[in-house]
């Protein structure tokens, strides 16, 4: 067994890891008594995304996939600061 | 691995559509519907289709939920007058 | 190389799986934004350079590169924001937390 099929399965026990994690914070959006902690929940549940999109796009070798992180990347935090300015303020 | 992963990412989809049916608090179910659309383009993206998952990471993750809390400020805010 | 590249990447799924227990176990919205943000930052960005490491393309290392750029620029942006409004929003802190600088502020302008 070379060193590359050992990377491969690091890299795919990763991957799991990272998807274990966004259910423990979906957990969180189904506990979470108020708004903020969903909120935070969204936050990170999107970071996780963002590399589970960058882990298929080295895995399928495709780099058009990168794009889609990228765009992720420019505009997720929109959501999360409207959410925040409605808390705040309400538009 | 690969169907591992959209398993999971289905599952949560489903739980996360489930959720915005039965939350009360109506802010907290635009977050769920947020969710929804993150996770499909996720899955979109293991389709192998690019196109489709932007437009949904941009339509559907970041205005959809903008416009959702908007209407529903305007709603309360008639209400209460 | 690729045997480093995957090491940093399950260095960096470890922060994200720890950041999401932090996320889970937390006593107070300050505490899990704490946890959750941070970590999630740090593992993301390890496990974005343990992928450019690994697979090197030179077209995928710039574009992980400008990737990681968005992420510092955007992720402290949000978490301010919504730490910001969810003080002013009226959510309590938690019993054992002993100083909040930015209330005794506003009570020190009155």
């Amino acid at each position: 067994m070379d060193s590359s099929a050992i990377a491969k399965v690091i890299y795919d026990i990763s991957a799991l890891m990272a998807v274990s994690g966004i259910v423990l914070s979906f957990i969180r959006l189904i506990k979470g008594p108020t708004i903020a902690d969903r909120a935070v929940s969204l936050d990170v549940m999107t970071i996780i995304a963002i590399s589970i999109i960058v882990y298929i796009a080295a895995i399928t070798g495709r780099i058009i996939y990168l794009d889609v992180a990228l765009v992720y990347g420019l505009i997720s935090f929109l959501g999360v600061v409207a959410i925040a300015r409605y808390l705040e303020r309400g538009f | 691995m690969s169907l591992i992963i959209i398993i999971f990412l289905g599952i949560i989809m489903i739980a996360a559509a489930v959720l915005a049916l039965y939350l009360k608090n109506l802010v907290a179910a635009i977050i769920s519907a947020g969710v929804i659309s993150l996770l499909a383009s996720v899955l979109y993206l293991f389709l192998a289709a690019p196109d489709v998952a932007m437009t949904e990471a941009a339509i559907g993750s970041g205005l959809t939920t903008i416009v959702f809390l908007l209407a529903f400020n305007k709603i309360r805010s008639d209400r209460e007058d | 190389m690729m045997l480093a590249g995957a090491l940093i990447t399950f260095l960096g799924a470890a922060f994200l799986l720890l950041g999401s227990i932090g996320l889970l176990r937390m006593p107070d919205v300050y505490n899990r934004m704490q946890a959750g943000t941070k970590t999630s930052t740090l593992g993301s960005i390890l496990f974005l350079i343990g992928i450019a490491v690994g697979f090197g393309f030179k077209v995928f290392i710039a574009k992980i590169l400008i990737l990681i750029l968005f992420i510092l620029i955007t992720n402290p942006i949000s978490s301010h924001t919504l730490a910001r409004a969810a003080h002013f929003f009226g959510i309590e802190l938690t019993e054992s937390t002993v100083r909040d600088n930015l209330k005794e502020d506003e009570e020190g302008d009155r």
